[in-house]
């Protein structure tokens, strides 16, 4: 024991802490590179001239303006705010639902919570490869009703380019909703039970403790839940690919298969890049306000 | 858990016609979500005829697996007729390294950020974080270069980096978070007594982590065996994933549509993820709500 050896151990201490550093230093780099730089490159191909090849003369606002004078770009974003609107308002209801109905002691709750949630396991293009079976004009649904005797029945959606993004909602809610009952199914069970006790000591109906007592409670799990899902509606992309292709013509595309249209089809990498950033400056309208709450609220309760 | 037979002040006959209603639409949901999944099941059992004459619902009258064969061995994607099989390696070739590095590079990341603590880690946390939310599109241009400059473009090693690269974030704040709840002495003891860094790492940590490194492992593969953008934008033709052939096949517009093939190739893309929710669903869901939900 001496002087020596702890100066020893603090250079040991000094090098380990250079050691944390340069472990993390890799990662680090390579989201500097591949997330903020890349971030900034498709944000000057905004600006710049490209069309086939990226070139970087700078055209201002150009790419910008021409993106929103594309009728498709409005057809896309209107697509967004309708699938985006229905998806997350039917994904919240029936996982809701679902979870206040699984909280009731119920037997079987495992294997049902599992059937529920499956949907989430699987690709994107394998639900929307089903889906596509399933409401096809002509062997799926429609004829099935038909066959039943239901012969007036008509559910051609698929196929009209009014109705085709509805669709994309019937894929989506049915892959997503399941994940929505487990993160409020996990929140139901970490209500604080005394409070119940009391106020059905009190008098209170079921139907009085849910409303009044157990949802304002699980709040933040709706204020998550909305997030996650406006996040996954954005970023819907593989679905639509899967299900409509984007059509009839252009009629059920999406931001995200706008942007891949427009990058690798249509040879319009401006407005591509264009259409990314503004798909990236959505997000973020959602996603930092959020993060920030969220670190702050961890911070007061830490 | 506030249930009915609890906390319910009603009658007895009451109670139970309630009961029988929650069990009723609970039934009608899980029919709901079985319903495509046992379509599916069935369409590939049968053949294209009895598909044609019969009813969507109605079960396979003779069970063939000629749709399995051809899906797997006979498939056309694009021109190349060598069915969906090779497809299916690429995505296990894609996946299995993509998977292991993305989850080892995360682990120790956030081992280093949490027990190792160095001036501004914080915002290096919160800087690698901000990589789960963009999305994608906004690196597909820029990725796309990049992977053409390396030599990587169209190959499933430029796969295996873009996967690796863009799930860092996840797997850095699984193991973060689950690191921080391990007591920080565990690891000062170990170096009093001389362990070092990846001593410490090795045997100390990595030995009670086994839950999180599940978590990741199967977060990571459900992502990249889903993934279908970065697919199709950075590796067509004969390197291209499963769900890329997968769509390939279905929305092919030449010959005659062969659904019971389509079912079976779909059927086929999605048996890894379902038989891993299927074996480890837990961990499935803790992955799922790690990032949405404080614990």
């Amino acid at each position: 024991m001496g002087a020596s050896q702890s100066t020893e151990s603090n250079l040991m201490a000094s090098i380990q802490r250079h050691l944390s550093k340069i472990v993390v230093a890799p990662s680090f780099a390579a989201s500097l590179f591949f997330v903020y730089g890349f971030i900034l490159w498709t944000g000057y191909m905004a600006f710049s001239k490209s069309r086939m090849l990226p070139v970087w003369d700078w055209a201002g606002l150009r790419q910008y303006e021409r993106l929103w004078q594309m009728e498709r770009w409005h057809v896309a974003i209107e697509n967004l705010l309708i699938f985006g609107g229905l998806f997350i308002v039917t994904c919240l209801f029936i996982g809701c639902l679902l979870a206040v109905l699984l909280d009731q002691r119920i037997r079987a709750e495992g294997a049902l919570r599992t059937i529920f949630l499956y949907p989430m396991a699987l690709s994107f293009i394998v639900t929307g490869t089903v889906w596509k079976w399933l409401l096809n004009p002509g062997l799926g649904l429609e004829s099935m009703m038909h066959d039943l005797g239901w012969t007036s029945f008509k559910f051609d959606w698929l196929v009209n380019s009014d109705m085709a993004i509805y669709t994309v909602v019937i894929a989506a809610v049915w892959q997503a909703s399941g994940f929505v009952m487990a993160m409020f199914l996990a929140a139901l069970r970490g209500v604080d039970q005394d409070i119940i006790r009391a106020a059905y000591m009190d008098g209170a109906s079921l139907p009085r403790i849910y409303f009044g007592i157990i949802i304002p409670s699980i709040r933040p799990v709706f204020l998550s839940a909305i997030v996650v899902l406006a996040h996954l509606a954005v970023k819907s992309f593989d679905l639509v690919i899967a299900l409509t292709g984007g059509g009839p013509g252009y009629s059920s595309d999406l931001p995200a298969t706008f942007m891949y249209t427009m990058a690798f089809q249509r040879n319009q990498l401006g407005v591509g890049a264009a259409s990314a950033m503004m798909m990236l400056a959505t997000v973020m309208a959602i996603i930092v306000p959020y993060l920030y709450s969220e670190l702050r609220g961890g911070k007061k309760n830490g | 858990m506030a249930d009915i037979q609890t906390y319910s002040h009603d009658a007895g006959w009451k109670h139970t016609v309630l009961r029988g209603l929650l069990y009723l639409v609970l039934i009608l949901f899980a029919a709901y979500y079985l319903f495509p999944l046992i379509v599916m099941i069935s369409t590939s059992l049968k053949s294209l005829d009895e598909i044609r004459e019969g009813s969507l619902i109605s079960l396979p009258r003779v069970v063939t697996f000629d749709a399995w064969n051809y899906a797997w061995n006979e498939a056309c994607v694009g021109v190349e007729c060598t069915g969906i099989k090779i497809y299916f390696w690429n995505s296990v070739k894609m996946a299995i390294p993509a998977v292991l590095i993305s989850t080892f590079l995360g682990a120790i990341n956030g081992y280093a950020l949490t027990k190792w603590r160095f001036k501004g880690a914080n915002i290096v946390f919160a800087l690698l974080l901000f990589g789960c939310f963009i999305p994608f599109q906004v690196v597909l241009l820029p990725m796309s270069q990049v992977l053409g400059k390396l030599g990587l473009a169209s190959s499933t090693p430029g796969l295996v980096l873009v996967h690796v690269v863009y799930g860092l974030c996840f797997t850095t704040l699984f193991f973060r978070n689950y690191y921080v709840s391990i007591p920080d002495e565990l690891v000062k003891a170990a170096t009093i007594d001389g362990a070092g860094f990846f001593t410490i790492f090795w045997r100390i940590i990595l030995p009670i982590s086994t839950p999180i490194i599940v978590v990741s492992v199967i977060w990571q593969f459900t992502q990249i065996w889903n993934d279908f953008l970065f697919g199709a934008s950075f590796a067509s033709g004969a390197n291209a994933p499963m769900t890329v052939a997968l769509n390939n096949i279905v929305n092919t517009t030449t010959g005659v549509k062969q659904y019971n093939v389509d079912m079976a190739a779909a059927l086929l893309t999605g048996l890894p993820t379902l038989l891993v929710y299927v074996l480890a669903g837990k961990y499935f869901v803790r992955g799922l709500t790690a990032g949405s939900v404080k614990g």
